[in-house]
């Protein structure tokens, strides 16, 4: 029996489109001089199923936010090496409440000293994975944490 | 969600573009009630092969068309990972210029191995985006496959582009991408090669059928997309192209023949997905079997399915 249906109740699969991924946007703020560690954290997303999006290097708050925006990214990576964190992370937060994105998960690479872990957590960056973080721990990490509710049924 | 669109709410177009690639619920009623509000935009396919400086020539493209101020909607597909399923999509690294400009949007899909799927889902974020209210959306693809030449093919007006000293003359009639250009974008002109690039494509677009008097000429402009350069007469072949699509009544024709293929395909999809609950359910459960075994032949059974199918109150809706 069709218990009924209209093509509007079709499933994703039905209509030969794709589960959802999880998005993630991969942005190196202020001015570090290389972005060879968001490279491979860009990397190891995607091969872990991921759509990545890489912004690529000196890019400010706006810009980071502008493209979770757009993008509708269920994640932002930060990487930070320079020390701007304390200066940087505060401003992405507010701007991510402001714009209505205050579900998307924010975690934090590179280097960040142990005393300022509190106050980064306390912004709202939920993880900082800093030098000898596992690719996999990462990974892992996102996959348990990413907000389900921001998306259907995450693959 | 729909009102919001169509003010062009920027975090509502972001949602809503994800609900259609993900093929979410509330996608088809959003996308109904905003298609009355579409077919405003001038749509632009950029297409080439990878390394062209499609992404490049793309941001330049916005810049042209932020200084006549139109509004810009950018997709920007890339392949999802065949192995992993997962897609790196780096664009936005050459479009960052575009960024604090509410007159822009841009937004990198992946392929996500979807056979025919991709033109379709691109084809209705475009819809999103006109409704939000671009004046133009460009839509960037790497021009390889059956599925990148959909795309393109969804586009008013596509650019081909080609670069010099990308080794293989051929590459572009290999690809079967040719056929679909409209206009012929020979990038980083600066560079050796250009003038033989530029006399090849010539010679390809000899063995077209002859331009009689009124239709379109495709021509070959020359740009430098990392300076800019020849960017602002790109766009006015642009324009050029679409007028002449409009007073030709080319737009009209093409546009018709391509919703009549999707209404086919939206048709298609939805009788195949009935058959598919059709046959595994109770009342069908032999049938299969029956023509496992040969007491029944295939062609029957599938007369017989399409025939309840068919005569279901439900297929009506």
């Amino acid at each position: 029996m069709i218990e009924g249906t209209t093509g509007a109740e079709a499933s994703a699969a039905e209509l030969g489109l794709s589960a959802p991924r999880i998005r993630v946007i991969v942005a190196k703020p202020g001015l570090d001089g290389h972005d060879r560690g968001a490279k491979v954290i860009a990397r190891a997303l995607r091969d872990a199923g991921m759509e990545v999006i890489y912004t690529g290097l000196r890019q400010t708050p706006e810009m980071i936010v502008e493209a979770a925006l757009q993008e509708d990214a269920d994640v932002i990576g930060l990487s930070i090496l320079s020390g701007a964190h304390m200066a940087i992370f505060p401003r992405i937060m507010q701007l991510l409440k402001e714009s209505g994105l205050d579900d998307v998960l924010v975690v934090a690479g590179g280097i960040v000293p142990a005393e300022d872990l509190p106050a980064v957590k306390a912004m709202g960056v939920s993880a900082v994975f800093g030098p000898g973080a596992s690719l996999k721990d990462i990974v892992d990490y996102i996959q348990a944490n990413v907000d389900p509710a921001r998306r259907v049924e995450l693959g | 969600m729909v009102e919001r669109v169509l003010g062009g709410d920027r975090l509502a177009v972001s949602r809503l573009i994800s609900a259609v690639e993900d093929g979410a619920p509330e996608a088809e009623p959003a996308l109904r009630a905003l298609y009355p509000h579409t077919g405003r935009a001038d749509v632009v396919g950029v297409t080439g092969p990878a390394g062209s400086g499609k992404s490049t020539l793309t941001n330049e493209l916005v810049r042209e068309y932020r200084k006549r101020d139109r509004t810009v909607g950018v997709i920007a597909v890339d392949p999802t990972s065949a192995i992993t399923g997962g897609a790196l999509l780096g664009d936005r690294v050459r479009m960052l210029r575009a960024y604090g400009d509410a007159g822009v949007f841009i937004r990198s899909m992946a392929t996500r191995g979807r056979v025919g799927g991709l033109a379709r889902a691109t084809r209705d974020v475009v819809r999103v985006l006109d409704a939000s209210g671009r004046d133009v959306v460009i839509i960037e693809t790497v021009g390889v496959g059956q599925d990148e030449v959909d795309v393109a093919r969804s586009a008013y007006t596509t650019l081909l582009v080609n670069v010099p000293g990308l080794g293989d003359d051929v590459q572009a009639i290999k690809a079967g991408i040719l056929e679909i250009a409209d206009v012929l974008v020979l990038n980083k002109a600066d560079r050796d090669g250009a003038n033989e690039l530029q006399a090849q494509l010539r010679h390809m677009l000899s063995f077209n059928k002859k331009v009689e008097p009124g239709e379109w000429r495709i021509p070959i402009l020359r740009t430098v997309a990392t300076s800019g350069e020849g960017v602002a007469e790109l766009v006015d072949a642009v324009d050029k192209h679409h007028a002449h699509l409009r007073a030709t009544g080319e737009l009209r024709t093409r546009l018709r023949a391509s919703l009549e293929d999707e209404l086919i395909a939206l048709a298609q999809e939805r009788i195949a997905g009935r058959i598919r609950k059709l046959l595994a359910g109770p009342e069908y459960a032999g049938m299969l079997e029956a023509v496992l075994r040969r007491e029944r032949d295939p062609f029957s059974a599938a007369a017989a399915v399409l025939a309840r199918v068919c005569a279901d109150p439900a297929a009506q809706g």
